[in-house]
């Protein structure tokens, strides 16, 4: 015995977007966010859902090289843009200290809200060298965690701050 | 949750975004995604299509034009923030821009959008009444100003009709000597605003202006001479509390008493 079951039509289109490095060829609804296109589509599964509403922060990653939710608009929109996700620091030598002192200081325990960390952690260290913990704390406001009570990650984005080789800013 | 299921069509310009807009009453326009997406995702907008603007050029950029600075709608509120152009608000537009959601939504949410989702409790319908804003509007029998202080009519409503787009955001430069302040009240770094208040002094225009936000509608514009020396006063702060044009309720209430004392503050230096 068999359940038939019937699907509405689905009107899929076709387009490419520019994932860590990588030209793919992507075929979804436009009504598909880019957290899913990245998981379901690329196998990029680093990317996580909390909310779907731009709240948690769990599925940012890095547009154009700043970090924007993923979860908010439809993958369409990405075309042209340069995509990157937690996947494309693996060998980056910013994301490999982050890691490490997202470990050693504790700032993980279920995972969960950490790829999002990770990407805001980056644009904290690159963007702001000089944010002392009330900054952290506050441009952490974005990204939730239900296990850490943020302790460890402020200190393991602090530890970086401190000892993370900076290239010149722009001065800020 | 996921949005139903829609389509999307790019616009080429400003007219053809009308055009497009005319032709499908159910359509919606979209720029930075950040307000829309999340209506989207939890189905409180179901558009059969979304109009994509992000892509215009026309809509973008920002510029001192004579005695006023002109925003193009889609520029960010983390372009806003990180200062880099020629500002004649003395700071105003890059701290309100600041205390937005978060970084990663202000990378790609716009002024323009902001002000078009008209949400009773977003910074940029507050903060373009207090400095006196007016906004271009194209629609299909051409183009028209609304000052910012008439443009929302309700939460989530506003003068816009159905094909309508923003086209520019037109900011008075302020005086030397002209102060400001804003101010409001977030349960967290980054939520919606419970309470907004914001005042704007200028010695060289005689402009006097104090404005309520995140209020059940539109904002309330206070504006007349010898406001904030009069306000200076605990008894006239509760009267200007009391005024029915307010209806300010319970802690809400309490919250905008807090950041009414001080704005004033603010603005007269006694902070």
């Amino acid at each position: 015995m068999s359940a038939h079951l019937e699907f509405p039509e689905s009107h899929t289109v076709t387009f490419r977007l520019h994932v860590n490095g990588e030209e793919r060829e992507v075929s979804a609804e436009p009504r598909t966010h880019l957290a899913d296109v990245l998981r379901e589509h690329c196998g990029l599964t680093a990317t996580h859902l909390g909310c779907e509403q731009g709240v948690c922060g769990a599925c940012t990653v890095e547009i154009d090289g700043v970090p924007q939710r993923s979860c908010l608009q439809s993958a369409t929109r990405f075309e042209g843009r340069e995509i990157r996700t937690l996947e494309a620091f693996e060998n980056d030598p910013l994301g490999a200290a982050l890691r490490r002192a997202f470990s050693e200081e504790h700032a993980l325990q279920c995972g969960y809200c950490t790829p999002g960390m990770l990407i805001t952690a980056r644009d904290i260290v690159q963007r702001l060298p000089q944010a002392d913990e009330a900054r952290i704390r506050e441009e952490l406001a974005g990204n939730l965690c239900r296990c850490t009570g943020y302790r460890g990650i402020v200190r393991a984005i602090q530890r970086v701050l401190e000892t993370y080789p900076h290239e010149s800013s722009d001065g800020r | 949750m996921k949005a139903i299921d829609y389509r999307i069509e790019r616009a080429s310009d400003v007219a053809g975004a009308v055009e497009a807009l005319q032709a499908d009453p159910f359509a919606k326009p979209i720029a930075g995604g950040q307000s829309l997406g999340a209506m989207l995702n939890l189905r409180l907008a179901q558009p059969e299509c979304v109009i994509d603007i992000v892509g215009l050029d026309a809509l973008k950029g920002l510029r001192i034009e004579s005695d006023e600075m002109v925003i193009g709608p889609l520029v960010t509120h983390a372009r806003l923030e990180d200062g880099r152009y020629d500002d004649a608000t003395g700071g105003m537009l890059a701290h309100v821009a600041a205390g937005i959601a978060y970084r990663a939504v202000r990378n790609s949410g716009t002024i323009g959008g902001s002000i078009c989702h008209a949400d009773p409790a977003a910074d940029w319908i507050a903060a373009t009444a207090a400095l006196g804003a007016t906004f271009d509007i194209q629609g299909p029998d051409g183009t028209r100003q609304v000052a910012a202080r008439d443009f929302m009519t309700s939460a989530f409503e506003t003068t816009l009709a159905e094909a309508d787009v923003l086209t520019a955001i037109r900011v008075p430069a302020l005086g030397d000597t002209a102060r400001w302040s804003y101010r409001k009240f977030c349960r967290k770094t980054g939520e919606f605003a419970l309470a907004i208040v914001s005042g704007v002094v200028d010695g060289q225009t005689g402009i006097e202006r104090l404005v309520f936000s995140a209020l059940d509608g539109a904002p309330v514009v206070i504006e007349r001479a010898g406001l904030f020396d009069e306000l200076a006063e605990p008894d006239a702060r509760q009267v200007l509390l009391d005024d029915d044009a307010l209806s300010i309720s319970g802690h809400r209430r309490a919250l905008h008493a807090g950041l009414l004392a001080d704005v004033i503050a603010d603005i007269r230096g006694t902070a």
